[in-house]
């Protein structure tokens, strides 16, 4: 086992390379501009100008080791300096990966960025998977029954209505309509005493109740999936037979089994967490990591995207093996050798 | 003897199994589909949806890029059943010619994503050798901003196509690739998870042991028995198809924009929620019921082509 | 839509009335919250040239003069305007004296001089800054300070409209104590200057998150010791416009949302819940349709739409323009897209009033009848699918635009008319960052023009069109060789309008180049190489409580936010 994930590991850098490549690539040949959506009144020998000060006038391979030694080196670099509080070499005439929009540094954006995706979306992802267990266990369980009927309707009517709908049909029925909550989330909002901490509360229950609805829709069909592929096997038939009781049935060996496939899931969606939820953060203008990025997309900040979606690459390749791990730990038939 | 006996030699010995390879399997798992009533009604609510989409213009015979300003915003009435939209559109012939197009694309595109998705889910499972490969190529399709990828699919192929196809059939083909090629990891992670466990099985051992050859260990074993959660991606699959193909139109990437289709239409609708609810209510209830029925007949086909449910 | 006018009519009414009450102290307002639906992304316009990076660094940083709500050249840092008149404009054009208003103080409380504008000037004119703001500058020779209240800016030619440099929102000034190490390459590496600049606005920054929101507060050091009324600012950004109209008009969690190109009907109802209410203004930002007048078959290769690669097949024909042109209703597109946002015009200059002109009102009528007489006449014979085609040709059109939802309504209303007269039309949309971007490898943008008919709307910066009008000189086609750099879309060449250029660049009186500007929009419009659509307002939203907003489409739309007060 300890082997196995050293060997992912080391295989990890090179495949994290490559597709860091194949992404700078990507986004080099894509044909929006970091000049496209300024004013018409701007000229194109300034577009020109601005575009050659961006460094785009230098060649692909340069701009790509340039990026590489940027991120891999002066980044981290950066870091140790700032938690230690050292300096190492002339730190002030090393370049930092800058965003073409906002001209300061990726990495500042992505740690201002994080605490409200974390908090919001993560939450959404939390409510979600609460959500979806129950829900899937009782559905499978009862197969058939009303509530699996419901259920069932409930879930796809859910994973069918795309976020940009139930996020505008919620803020006019509970902000314009009720009046209960707001519908722009306010990142400046600091939780200090009792009352600030409802309207942390009352600014996140939208955003998170779009989210865990989406999430839950997904889950539950997954959870009762393979809680119906456990039911009917012969070691259920067996525990009944030997005269367990049902409650200890379901919940120690079938509900077991069941989540093998199901922390998979879960943990294979975390990554998605950090990309954020980028419909989700625009109508409730949560401005997290998802905004971030959509932006930075719609504004061709090339070195904001690479950065962006590189860190994503980092987390997806993380989780797959997390993903992996947790399966051979829970399953005892899988073995990696 | 049948090919359904054949995988289960010690099943020959039993003489009530032995007549039932008279039948073939497709023929059992007809009669076991049939018998599952969720299955039947939502295949019944399927045909009904496809069959009003494609027969239902021929009775409302409206133009569906037809406009009258004068008539815009309006409530249901004899004439627009479903109401209009704010350019005077008829609503109903806009979701039935949406219909056409979400649908298609829907399931091809479903169907593309599933194949390709169950095919590397599967031999990454099943093939030693194959698993470090193409672990890492989901790794890198899960990681790449789907965004740029659409524009510059777009910039590369479009014209091409179109040259090549006409508009419709081209920007067709376009579409379902890039829905696709985008969304299959998620199967091909959860099967690989699947087929991890059950090759490890005593029945996939046994058959190893008679010596079965690998492929028809795949076809005959495995697949049937991860085919659970493919169903479930399938179900799911439709409908972030439906709803990708709108995000792909508003980029300009999809069909062109006077081209209705469900996800579009619930789109465009989603401010008018207010002043004509119809707007977002019939497309998301068109898309919902699609992907309610595949969801059933994905459950009645699931438990028809399971071994174990199917000798009850 | 009667309601709705009446609502904005009623708004004007309390906004004049209340124009008269004074405010005694500053800061005794509270809060004001400020909605902008792009996020803001650095307060330094000069480094993002985009409006609402220019509208929030305008809280802070000022110019020497603005744009009022007409139009008109006001002062702000500046004791007064410059003019041939009062001799701050030399006799010959070709220089420009300021004088700067006396005891200005930038909010650290450090003196305002001269020494800053020039400064400013520096740091724009840098070669390696890729200053966006760099035309404002154009032809600038020198930028001196004569005293410490003086400033005086010579130009290299005549320039009969010398107020590009330091006059508007777009040109603000910088404080040379704080930018001196951000020249040239230096410049985007000043993270703190350029999220925190000091000014001398109404508001300073306290905190500034990138592509979020700024938190402001009033400027200690303001000249008018009375103002601003409020005492701190948030400008949030994110998000799209129908929800930021919601937040103001529904909800009424924030005083002020800009730039509303929302479907009317969707306005009038939000509007309805008596929370707010619309402000628009009418700037030079006209929607026009432009025609290809080169073919841009892809069959061409690397000729398409070049001149070199022949002309249009049917688009050079002056009947066909003209019955595109005639075949549009102006009024029905108003009315569904743009509500009171919008108004019909037959112009490409619909602003300022003296450029309008009424040359071409005819096609303010639509007039499908007289579009197929035109057509027949010419020979173009409707076939048996109903278009029309002469020799083989058939009229059969691309009409392509940026992805937006109102554009998208005008080109299936557009596409609706032009099958009245029997045009076909394939619509497209693509994606604005790539429609206006100038990535020569990307085969859809609106300067390589690979379609037949392009839409989208053009402006100019203040309120002298004379560069805008020379985009349809013969040097500005956008070719391969340029890299695709250039104005002229169209493709459009004539001497007749060249020599127009050139007689623009040597006419100083007001009322000449205002005779000389219409006609060049008459050429353009009545050969049909320009079909204007329709006359674009900014439209803003603010909630009833908000007084002072005074809707200004020529400079930021927070141009005069220090007077802006709270009702009690």
């Amino acid at each position: 086992m300890l082997n196995y994930t050293l060997r992912r590991l080391a295989f990890a850098v090179p495949t994290l390379l490559v597709i860091s490549f194949i992404i700078f690539a990507l986004l080099d040949l894509a044909p929006n501009d970091p000049t496209g959506n300024l004013p018409l009144t701007i000229p194109p020998e300034v577009r020109e100008e601005i575009r050659r000060s961006l460094g785009l006038g230098e060649a692909f391979p340069i701009r790509y080791l340039k990026w590489l030694q940027q991120f891999m080196v002066n980044e981290p670099l950066n870091l140790i300096e700032r938690i230690l509080g050292i300096e190492i070499g002339n730190s002030a005439e090393r370049l930092r990966v800058r965003s073409w929009v906002t001209r300061s540094p990726v990495v500042d954006l992505v740690v201002e960025r994080l605490p409200q995706t974390l908090l919001v979306v993560g939450m959404g992802y939390v409510a979600g998977i609460l959500i979806a267990l129950p829900i899937g266990v009782v559905s499978a369980y009862r197969q058939y029954s009303w509530f699996d009927q419901i259920g069932t309707f409930v879930s796809m009517v859910g994973f069918s209505v795309p976020t940009f709908f139930t996020g505008v049909l919620l803020i006019v029925i509970f902000s314009v309509h009720l009046g209960w909550f707001p519908s722009i989330y306010d990142t400046m909002h600091q939780v200090t005493h009792l009352p600030s901490f409802w309207v942390q509360v009352r600014q996140m229950v939208l955003p998170v109740a779009v989210l865990g609805l989406y999430n839950a829709a997904q889950l539950s069909r997954f959870v009762r999936a393979s809680m119906l592929d456990n039911l009917g096997q012969d070691y259920v038939r067996t525990a009944r037979a030997k005269g367990m009781r049902e409650r200890v049935v379901l919940f120690i060996h079938v509900l077991r089994n069941s989540l093998v496939p199901v922390v998979t899931v879960i943990a294979l969606g975390i990554p998605t967490v950090f990309s954020g939820a980028i419909i989700t953060e625009q109508i409730f203008r949560v401005n997290g990591l998802g905004q971030l990025l959509i932006t930075a997309i719609q504004g061709a900040d090339i070195p904001l995207v690479q950065t962006l979606t590189f860190i994503f690459a980092v987390l997806i390749v993380f989780f797959n093996l997390i993903a992996d791990l947790l399966y051979g730990m829970l399953d005892p038939r899988i073995r990696y050798e | 003897m049948s090919e359904a006996t054949e995988a289960y030699p010690a099943a020959a010995a039993d003489p009530a199994k032995a007549e039932r390879g008279q039948r073939s399997l497709w023929g059992d798992v007809w009669r076991q589909f049939r018998r599952h009533r969720g299955g039947m009604a939502g295949a019944i609510l399927f045909l009904a949806i496809v069959l009003a989409v494609f027969v239902g213009p021929s009775l409302h015979d409206v133009d569906s890029q037809a406009l009258n300003v004068r008539e815009k915003n309006q409530g249901v009435s004899l004439l627009h059943p479903m109401g209009t939209d704010n350019l005077g559109r008829d609503m109903l012939a806009r979701i039935l010619a949406g219909g056409r197009i979400s649908l298609a694309v829907g399931v091809t595109a479903m169907l593309l994503s599933l194949f390709v998705g169950s095919v590397v889910g599967v031999l990454a499972g099943f093939v030693r050798w194959l698993e470090g490969p193409l672990l890492r190529l989901t790794d890198l399709f899960l990681a790449l901003p789907l965004l740029p990828l659409l524009l510059v699919t777009i910039m590369l192929f479009r014209d091409t196509l179109r040259a090549m196809l006409g508009p419709e059939t081209g920007i067709f083909l376009l579409i379902v690739f890039v829905i696709g090629i985008t969304s299959w990891m998620q199967t091909a992670r959860v099967v690989r998870g699947a087929v991890l466990s059950v090759k490890e099985q005593d029945f996939v051992l046994a058959a190893r042991a008679i010596g079965t050859r690998e492929r028809r260990i795949v076809t005959r074993h495995i697949l049937p028995n991860v085919l659970s959660p493919i169903m479930v991606s399938a179900t799911l699959g439709i409908a972030t198809a439906i709803i990708t193909e709108s995000a792909l139109s508003f980029l300009g990437l999809g069909f062109p924009s006077d081209f209705p289709t469900w996800g579009r239409l619930l789109y465009d609708g989603v401010n008018y929620v207010q002043i004509n609810p119809s707007r977002v209510i019939w497309p998301g209830l068109a898309i919902s019921l699609t992907v309610l029925s595949i969801n059933y007949v994905g459950d009645a086909l699931r438990d028809a082509l399971d071994p174990r449910l199917r000798g009850r | 839509m009667k309601r709705l006018i009446a609502i904005l009519a009623q708004a004007a009414t309390i906004a004049v009335v209340s124009a008269g009450a004074a405010h005694a102290d500053r800061g005794s307002d509270g809060h004001l919250n400020i909605l902008y639906w792009q996020a803001v992304s650095i307060l330094n316009p000069f480094l993002s040239g985009g409006n609402k990076d220019v509208h929030g660094a305008s809280l802070v940083i000022e110019p020497l003069a603005s744009y009022d709500e007409a139009g008109n050249i006001v002062p702000a840092l500046a004791a007064e305007i410059p003019t041939p008149a009062n001799g701050g404009v030399a006799k010959d054009l070709k220089s420009i004296t300021w004088k700067i208003k006396p005891d200005l103080k930038w909010s650290d409380g450090t003196p305002f001089t001269a020494h800053d504008v020039v400064f400013t000037a520096q740091y724009c004119m840098h070669p390696d800054g890729g200053c966006q703001q760099a035309a404002k500058f154009t032809d600038v020779e020198k930028v001196e300070a004569v005293d410490d209240l003086t400033v005086k800016v010579t130009f290299s030619v005549t320039k009969p409209f010398p107020y590009g440099p330091f006059v508007g929102s777009e040109s603000p000034i910088i404080q040379k104590a704080q930018f001196q190490g951000c020249l040239g390459p230096k410049a985007p590496e000043c993270t703190e200057q350029n999220f925190h600049p000091i000014g001398t606005g109404p508001f300073a920054v306290t905190e500034f998150r990138a592509n979020d929101v700024v938190s402001l507060k009033a400027n200690p050091q303001y000249r008018d010791p009375a103002k601003p009324a409020f005492a701190t600012v948030t400008l949030k950004g994110g998000g799209d416009a129908a929800s930021a109209a919601r937040a103001v008009l529904e909800t009424g969690e924030f005083d002020y949302a800009w730039s509303l190109l929302v479907e009317p009907e969707i306005l009038e109802q939000m509007v309805a819940a008596g929370r707010g209410t619309l402000a628009t203004a009418f700037g030079p930002s006209v929607e026009y349709i432009e025609v290809n007048l080169s073919d841009p078959s892809p069959a061409k290769g690397a000729l398409r739409s070049t001149r070199e690669g022949g002309p249009h097949p049917f688009l050079t024909d002056p009947a066909v323009r003209r019955a595109l042109s005639m075949a549009i209703d102006r009024q029905a597109i108003v009315e569904v897209g743009y509500g009171p946002a919008g108004k019909p015009t037959c112009n490409l200059l619909s602003a300022p009033e003296i450029y309008a002109s009424t040359a071409n009102d005819w096609c303010l009528k639509q007039d499908i009848d007289g579009a197929n007489r035109l057509l027949d006449e010419a020979g173009w014979v409707r076939g048996s699918d109903g278009v029309r085609a002469k020799d083989g040709v058939r009229l059969s059109l691309l009409y392509q635009t940026a992805t937006n939802s109102v554009r998208q309504g005008t080109q299936a209303l557009v596409k609706d008319m032009w099958s009245q007269i029997g045009m076909e039309t394939e619509l497209r949309n693509v994606d604005a960052a790539v429609f206006f971007g100038g990535d020569p490898g990307s085969p859809d943008t609106a300067h390589k023009f690979y379609a037949d008919v392009q839409m989208y709307t053009n402006n100019f910066p203040g309120t002298d069109p004379e560069r805008y009008l020379s985009y349809w000189h013969c040097d500005e086609i956008p070719t391969p060789a340029n890299n695709w750099l250039g104005n002229n879309m169209q493709r459009f060449c004539s001497d007749e309008y060249d020599a127009l250029v050139a007689e623009m660049a040597q006419t100083a009186d007001l009322a000449a180049r205002a005779e000389t500007a219409k006609r060049m929009n008459d050429v353009l419009v009545g050969q049909g190489i320009i079909i204007p659509l329709v006359h674009r307002g900014s439209m803003s939203a603010h909630s009833l409580t908000l007084e002072g907003v005074r809707m200004n489409a020529w400079d930021s739309e927070l141009w005069n936010a220090a007077d802006w007060t709270r009702r009690k």
